[in-house]
């Protein structure tokens, strides 16, 4: 009854797993936290959707200070790092999603999805900045 | 099936699954993950269309853009789908890591308010321009 109260490793006599910090990073490792990582980072990146929108609905100077600050090296990286983890954790998410189904989990297969979903979502991030250049709203 | 543990309820395995665990909701939180994750998916194109003839314009053109049928429904499908599933990751993320029984009670709390928040801004953004006040 009372195991709710207990702190975490306290009062246990229970040999315990071995901490993270004696496993070798591998690829499969880094990428989930990367995935949790951009998860907490586009959580808190929906205040910038929900500024974006406001502006938009209110008056035009509202609009032209986003604007005015999306226009600066900070915002422009701000918005980059947005897309990225929004890019990444689609991949990311996607890999997790074909697992949930049950493929790839071969020791080749997991690693080139997980490879894939990296790469993935670094070049669907640049191809969208691209785009965005080419249709002239880089400003 | 096994001896109950020292202290444990004399319940069986199966009334136990019929209360569906300790959290009381079984997997619905996992099922709705994927759900809105799936959803996200399915709008990201129509996501991404948006966010490109928007860029670029000024608030007048975005307002217009913004409050048509179409687009609005779509933004605000993507507003459901995000808020959802950001929620039940936050609330994961912070099941694995506070483990205070008061403090992860408050964070609990706290992301509700937040995603709560998030998602009725947005909305009512979204109803604003579709409304055209």
């Amino acid at each position: 009854m009372n195991y709710e109260l207990r702190k975490p490793g306290i009062g246990i006599e229970r040999p315990l797993s071995p901490h993270l910090q004696t496993y070798r990073w591998t690829l499969t490792m880094a990428m989930s936290i990367f995935h949790r990582a951009t998860g907490v980072a586009l959580y808190f990146g929906t205040l910038l959707m929900v500024w974006w929108l406001i502006a938009v609905a209110s008056e035009p100077a509202n609009y032209a200070t986003l604007q005015a600050f999306l226009g600066t090296w900070f915002g422009k990286l701000v918005v980059f790092g947005y897309t990225w983890a929004l890019m990444h954790h689609l991949m990311s998410g996607i890999r997790h999603l074909v697992w949930d189904l049950g493929y790839g989990f071969g020791p080749k297969e997991r690693e080139w999805l997980t490879a894939a979903a990296l790469i993935g979502g670094i070049v669907a991030t640049l191809l969208l900045w691209a785009v965005a250049y080419a249709a002239g709203g880089g400003r | 099936m096994s001896t109950p543990a020292k202290g444990g309820s004399m319940r069986t395995p199966l009334a136990r699954v019929r209360n569906l665990g300790a959290a009381h909701s079984g997997t619905s939180d996992f099922w709705r993950q994927r759900v809105s994750a799936v959803a996200m998916i399915l709008l990201l194109i129509p996501a991404i269309v948006i966010i490109m003839i928007m860029l670029g314009r000024n608030q007048a053109g975005a307002a217009q853009i913004l409050g048509s049928p179409l687009i609005a429904i779509i933004v605000l499908l993507f507003i459901v789908a995000s808020v959802w599933h950001m929620k039940i990751g936050m609330q994961v993320v912070i099941e694995d890591y506070v483990h205070g029984e008061k403090l992860k009670l408050a964070a609990i709390m706290a992301n509700n308010f937040f995603c709560a928040s998030v998602a009725l801004a947005s909305i009512y953004a979204i109803l604003k321009l579709s409304s055209g006040v």
